[in-house]
């Protein structure tokens, strides 16, 4: 699992089947010490209250698909999490 | 599986249900020199504390099985502590 802020959300009424009511944010994904890395990338809320500016952690690949109520559905990254803290020793 | 060494934990009240109940660690992956090459949070099942050289599976199958679900988003679990490594013959702590 990797850390992530959410930055914004994806409105999508037309989805494929197993998909209607989920959550879709966009999530810049963090290194350890919260500062962004890579691109950003959409992924399904699977805690359902996640919510922009808020730091969350994700699963990605195959495990993502069974975040959801839903099992197997098309997804491949998915918010697991809202972190309270991240306790990170001092290099 | 892949050696790492815990440098954090993280707390989370709102998660999903199966990984409630579980201690969740800031991981640094390291390569065969130590160096870390990138991180992972994944979940305790040993008791590893901060500073511990660990053992980390970074599988889905095997990690539901670790902690007995038949399905579930895990896929990063610590599931044990390194007490040394031997690289061309010499040990390393």
């Amino acid at each position: 699992m990797q850390l992530g802020r959410v930055m914004g959300r994806v409105v999508a009424t037309e989805k494929v089947v197993g998909l209607e009511g989920v959550r879709f944010l966009i999530v810049q994904p963090l290194d350890k010490s919260q500062v962004p890395k890579g691109g950003t990338l959409v992924a399904a809320d699977a805690v359902s209250m996640a919510g922009p500016g808020e730091l969350v952690y994700f699963v990605a690949s195959r495990e993502a698909a069974e975040a959801l109520p839903e099992r197997f559905v098309p997804v491949d990254h998915a918010i697991v999490g809202i972190v309270d803290d991240v306790y990170l020793e001092e290099e | 599986m892949k050696v790492g060494k815990v440098v954090g934990t993280v707390v989370s009240t709102i998660s999903i249900p199966v990984l409630d109940r579980h201690r969740l660690l800031l991981c640094d992956i390291e390569d065969v020199e130590g160096s870390p090459s990138g991180y992972t949070i994944a979940v305790d099942v040993v008791d590893a504390g901060v500073g511990d050289k660990v053992l980390i599976l970074d599988e889905g199958s095997s990690a539901r099985q670790i902690l007995g679900l038949e399905w579930g988003a895990i896929r990063a679990v610590v599931v044990g502590v390194v007490d040394e490594l031997v690289i061309d013959g010499m040990t390393r702590t």
